[in-house]
């Protein structure tokens, strides 16, 4: 069909527009990846400006010389792994019962998690409770006390709602137990979901700096979001450039190379995993606001 | 609990007929419980976390009205009623805290809200299959950076010698020390927000959008409807249910300006202007171990949080028809 001429103005005027937001988005990030691989010395003239100038990867052989980043990379590794695994098998063990319509008290159960998302006791009781456990400054701190969300329980629920009855009920009738359905015959259907909280609980463990920054105290533990935190934040940059011979300019030079790959080093992970990220994380949304 | 009712419900039952038929089905029901008892052992300990982790919290919430003294615990310490609550209206700080939280909220809310509808209808006009992605690809990127990662690149723009005041000097300007101007706050604190949200928020309006029947827009075409008239007239009011639950849930959580990025964001310099209800508990409760006076002070917080929510669900009610409950 034509369009109009008003039509066509709009057309264009819409591809600028949208143009304009995809490039505001991108060019922060181009930045970036930039400048962690520029001389430092231009980034700070203002002479980089899109792409890399005076090409160099010194800045991210300092950060991966660094031992707190190391550390901290191995310690968020570690939280993430156990935290998402457990995330997901304690989603599973809400959700496939909470899924069957033939529970007695489903509905007052899934009444009892949802309370909580409406109700919480705050910052201040939950740290006490963490207290009395013994938990701060632990290992488990950074995996327990967040052990599932209801809203992935809504939608891992959701979508075993949506694998056919049918199937469930011939294998009753063969005189397949509870346990063995779930394992058998839900889980082998679930794959799609399952990868969905996979990534949900994995990017939330990867990113988040809150829970440490109140249970944790002992740098040792600390994960790359705290180290982060201290070298782009607070400033702390003295003791990666100490050990090097550089004049006092050209310490300040490299810190700042050095913000910059510390940076893409954090994300390093999630930059490798953006295509999968993407795919499934808009099909979790899509799950989670069909029945939301 | 069940057993009880049941029982109840079975003696005032007359016919013996109906009293057979009502004793099957209970055991029955009973027998669907025992034959599902699997289901319950998967989900005890699911219970059990959200019994400690959730429930308990909210049981030693009572400390928001006691002199919380450790070794007392929770029972023993004693009651003093309303006295961090008065405490805490009275402080000098008390309305810097309202202003700034709602301030920082309701700026969030009237920027952040009503860009990632645009992007969804703007998105939806684009013809090209590969342009579309692509530009989904780019916006949804920063919904995936962490609030240390967003907040460090900030800062590396904004600084005296950063990009954005290499900008400002190429047209002349004197640069700024963006974030220790407690003036310039509210704008970063927003505008980095928008950036790093409007593409992932955008998802749900889009998922919407391609739930409206084609049909519509054939009849509207014929009748000689421009893609502007029809984007008012068909694409809004089409998505518009989704658009009031999402601005009860947004309006509703306007004082519950979250802690993660403000307090990083925060510093000497900026603390008039950035100062919110939530770094303070952080910063009397955690840091300073008052633990009573900031349990009232974030219970205050929830409490308003929720009558907003009804507010504004109610209001939503009377004008639209639409609303959460």
């Amino acid at each position: 069909m034509r369009e109009s001429k008003t039509d066509r103005t709009f057309i264009v005027f819409n591809y600028i527009f949208l143009t304009l937001i995809a490039l505001l988005v991108l060019y922060p990030l181009v930045f970036v990846v930039s400048a962690s691989l520029s001389n430092p010395q231009y980034v700070i003239s203002g002479e980089m400006w899109l792409w890399p100038k005076e090409f160099t990867v010194e800045a991210y052989e300092k950060v991966f010389k660094n031992k707190d980043i190391i550390n901290g990379f191995i310690n968020t590794m570690k939280y993430t792994v156990v935290g998402t695994a457990l995330n997901v098998v304690m989603t599973i063990l809400a959700a496939y019962p909470l899924s069957r319509k033939d529970l007695k008290g489903r509905g007052f159960i899934m009444a009892f998690m949802v309370f909580t998302i409406f109700f919480s006791g705050g910052l201040i009781p939950t740290y006490l409770l963490i207290r009395d456990l013994g938990m701060l400054n632990t290992f488990w701190v950074m995996i327990i006390p967040n052990a599932v969300a209801v809203w992935n329980i809504i939608i891992m629920r959701t979508f075993f709602q949506s694998i056919p009855h049918e199937l469930q009920e011939s294998a009753m009738i063969d005189g397949c137990g509870n346990f063995r359905i779930l394992w058998n015959i839900v889980l082998p259907l679930s794959f799609p979901v399952i990868a969905v909280m996979v990534l949900f609980y994995a990017v939330g463990h990867w990113n988040s700096y809150f829970q440490a920054l109140i249970y944790l105290t002992d740098q040792d533990r600390f994960p790359l979001q705290l180290i982060l935190r201290q070298i782009l934040i607070q400033g702390q940059t003295d003791d990666m450039i100490q050990a090097t011979t550089e004049s006092f300019l050209a310490q300040q030079l490299s810190v700042e190379g050095l913000k910059y790959a510390v940076l893409i080093v954090a994300n390093l992970p999630m930059l490798l995993l953006y295509p999968f990220l993407q795919r499934y994380f808009v099909k979790g949304v899509m799950i989670g606001s069909l029945k939301g | 609990m069940t057993n009880v009712s049941e029982n109840v419900a079975v003696k005032t039952l007359k016919s013996e007929e109906k009293k057979e038929a009502k004793r099957k089905a209970r055991s029955k029901r009973w027998k669907s419980v025992w034959r599902n008892w699997e289901l319950y052992v998967l989900l005890s300990p699911v219970i059990l976390y959200f019994l400690v982790f959730h429930y308990f919290p909210l049981y030693g919430l009572q400390i928001a009205f006691k002199d919380f003294i450790a070794s007392k615990g929770i029972l023993g310490s004693p009651w003093v009623g309303f006295k961090h609550f008065e405490r805490f209206f009275n402080s000098y700080y008390f309305w810097r805290l309202i202003k700034n939280t709602i301030g920082i909220g309701v700026f969030t809310l009237a920027i952040s809200f009503p860009v990632p509808i645009i992007i969804a209808l703007m998105l939806n006009e684009v013809k090209s299959l590969r342009y579309k992605k692509f530009v989904q690809t780019v916006i949804y990127a920063p919904h995936f950076l962490s609030t240390v990662v967003v907040v460090g690149m900030l800062l590396l723009f904004v600084k005296p010698d950063g990009m954005i005041n290499q900008v400002v000097r190429l047209f002349g300007g004197t640069p700024i020390d963006f974030i220790s101007e407690p003036s310039w706050f509210k704008s970063l604190y927003v505008f980095s927000d928008v950036w790093q949200t409007m593409g992932w928020s955008s998802i749900i309006y889009i998922a919407a959008l391609a739930a409206v029947d084609p049909a519509q827009h054939e009849a509207a075409m014929i009748d000689g409807a421009s893609r502007f008239q029809r984007i008012i007239h068909i694409n809004i009011p089409a998505i518009m249910p989704t658009i009031v639950i999402l601005f009860i849930l947004n309006a509703g959580s306007v004082m519950a300006v979250g802690f993660e990025k403000v307090y990083l964001m925060q510093n000497d310099l900026n603390m008039s202007a950035s100062d919110v209800i939530s770094t303070f508990v952080y910063r009397s409760g955690i840091l300073e171990a008052q633990y009573s006076f900031s349990a009232a002070v974030g219970l205050f917080n929830s409490i308003i949080n929720f009558i907003m929510l009804l507010m504004v669900n109610q209001f939503a009610k009377k004008v639209n028809e639409t609303s959460l409950w």
